[in-house]
């Protein structure tokens, strides 16, 4: 696993205070682009956010962990989250669900291990016309059968 | 009941000069006419938009915030990402409007994580509004200064809570608050903020361009009006769907050529199940409330299945901040369990019943109160399927 260079993360965190202001209020605006370019919020980095910020480690702690699109555990460069709630269930979800593990080799909620790719289930994500649907990364993917899984998959390896 | 003849939001034509409208009255006059509109809050709680607008205005405070709750999360609701996309500038003119009404100087888009990929066109068009001056400084060379940011969610269901969404815009957990005091005096930072839902802006803008009288021709005596249904599960017609209220759950099933229905599942995982010999109530705040999410199941469907879906659901999406939803909603997962088994006795079922309506009265927010609702009216208009899981054993509790 590579982690970022504590440097690096240092002169990210600073910019990302410039950009959206030292206040309690910057702080999702500001994990959100730490995860978004490191695929996951370091211990490193939820300190020296706690520090610039003036809170306590344990305040940052509290809202990574709160929310599912933060994580402290490095994610996949391609983070595919498949809705399992029930109208895409209806829609057929299992078959897909089968054919992510399968060609991913994946289990759901795991990384692969050169972290290419995370397997994830999350709730509705509002394509329920148009299901089975999964996001990768902020990208959506609709009315899903196991034939196209293989071709997105194909196309991210 | 004629379903569609005139369309509010899918008819570009109609839709007309509502900021210009607007500016050229009073805030409290605008106030005004959307309380008589009689407009409720289309997020499904159902509060009267006008008192709402009426309550921010009235509060003293040098700052002032309008929030537009695009947290859309209820299981089988997908109208605010159609609004969003398609009529963008009713939902962010709408936002001025009532920034104007209650005299704000900012709005906050909360915009769920799962829909950043609408981040680039909303900037875009927000970029365009203050081009032509109907956003930032002196709009439409009037004094009244106005702006919007678009800040994004991260995957919590919590956060369309009113109160969890303000906790999440000032950087905390989602964990909803005590409420009173409500958002309209104590709000964003502790200031005035009145946070509405997508369609409820749109509809706003609606009343400013075509008039109270207008709007309030359509729907039944409490609740004007049209509303956007998005409908899914088993019918050859899902989408989005414009229907006045008071329309039956059966003219909706016609309408989206549904057939063999043994269900419809009304307001999302927190709405309720009703069965086909109660297809002739409405969709309305007087009968059946709802946000908007219809999800239909056909004679193939398990009921017990179903269930199983939105109360795994509701363990995961509890913020776990009381009781009542945090246990509650496990209890009631492992009674699906037990139900599956065929291991729940009547007697531990009704149990369970008691111990939802206990958590619809004692939970802190809109999630633990609602979630008790598919539980409750799954096992009560579908009894003698779920209970058929029982016949193996029945020697549960």
């Amino acid at each position: 696993m590579i982690f970022p260079d504590k440097n690096v993360l240092v002169n990210e965190v600073d910019t990302l205070v410039r950009k959206y202001g030292n206040g309690r209020e910057s702080l999702l605006p500001i994990l959100q682009d730490i995860q978004r370019k490191f695929g996951f919020i370091s211990d490193f980095a939820m300190q020296e956010v706690a520090h610039q910020l003036n809170i306590h480690p344990v305040e940052v702690y509290g809202v990574v962990t709160f929310y599912s699109f933060l994580s402290t555990e490095p994610k996949g460069k391609y983070v595919i989250r498949l809705c399992k709630t029930i109208s895409c269930e209806l829609a057929g979800k299992d078959a897909v669900a089968n054919t992510l593990e399968r060609e991913l080799n994946l289990k759901f909620g795991e990384t692969s291990m050169d972290r290419k790719f995370t397997l994830e289930y999350c709730h509705c994500i509002g394509m329920c016309d148009q299901g089975p649907a999964m996001l990768i990364n902020e990208s959506v993917y609709t009315k899903l059968t196991p034939s196209k899984v293989i071709e997105i998959i194909e196309s991210l390896k | 009941m004629p379903i569609i003849n005139d369309t509010l939001f899918f008819d570009e034509k109609a839709h007309g000069e509502a900021l210009e409208r607007a500016l050229m009255m009073s805030p409290q006059e605008v106030v005004m006419e959307i309380r008589e509109s009689g407009l409720r809050g289309r997020g499904g709680a159902g509060f009267p938009t006008g008192t709402k607008w009426m309550l921010a205005l009235s509060a003293k405070a040098d700052k002032k915030f309008v929030v537009c709750n695009a947290d859309e999360g209820e299981p089988g609701t997908f109208k605010d990402r159609v609004l969003l996309s398609e009529y963008t500038k009713l939902v962010l003119e709408g936002m001025v409007i009532g920034g104007y009404a209650i005299q704000a100087q900012k709005g906050f888009i909360y915009l769920r994580g799962e829909y950043a990929y609408l981040l680039e066109h909303l900037n875009t068009f927000l970029e365009r509004m203050r081009k032509e001056n109907r956003l930032g400084d002196n709009i439409l060379g009037t004094s009244f200064s106005f702006d919007i940011e678009i800040r994004l969610g991260s995957g919590a269901y919590v956060c369309g809570e009113e109160t969890a969404l303000i906790e999440s815009l000032e950087g905390h957990r989602g964990e909803a608050r005590n409420r009173p005091p409500f958002p309209v005096n104590t709000g964003y930072l502790g200031y005035p903020t009145i946070v509405n839902n997508v369609e409820t802006f749109a509809c706003a803008y609606i009343v400013m361009s075509k008039g109270a009288q207008w709007f309030a021709k359509y729907g039944t005596e409490k609740s004007k009006g049209m509303k956007l249904i998005s409908v899914s599960g088993d019918c050859k017609k899902p989408g989005v769907y414009e229907v006045p209220f008071g329309i039956t759950v059966k003219e909706l099933l016609e309408l989206v050529q549904a057939d063999r229905t043994k269900a419809v599942q009304i307001g999302g995982a927190s709405g309720i199940c009703i069965p086909m010999s109660e297809i002739n109530r409405n969709i309305s705040f007087e009968d059946i409330p709802t946000g908007g999410s219809v999800i239909i199941f056909n004679e193939d469907r398990s009921m017990l299945k179903v269930l199983r879906n939105f109360m795994e659901f509701f363990v995961e999406e509890s913020c776990g901040q009381c009781t009542p939803c945090r246990v509650g909603n496990k209890k009631l997962l492992e009674g699906v369990e037990m139900l599956e088994k065929g291991e729940c006795s009547h007697r531990y079922l009704n149990e369970l019943i008691e111990l939802g309506k206990t958590m619809q009265i004692a939970s802190k927010c809109g999630l633990g109160q609602s979630s008790p609702n598919p539980f409750i009216s799954i096992v009560t208009n579908f009894k003698d399927e779920i209970m058929s899981n029982s016949i193996r054993g029945n020697n549960g509790r």
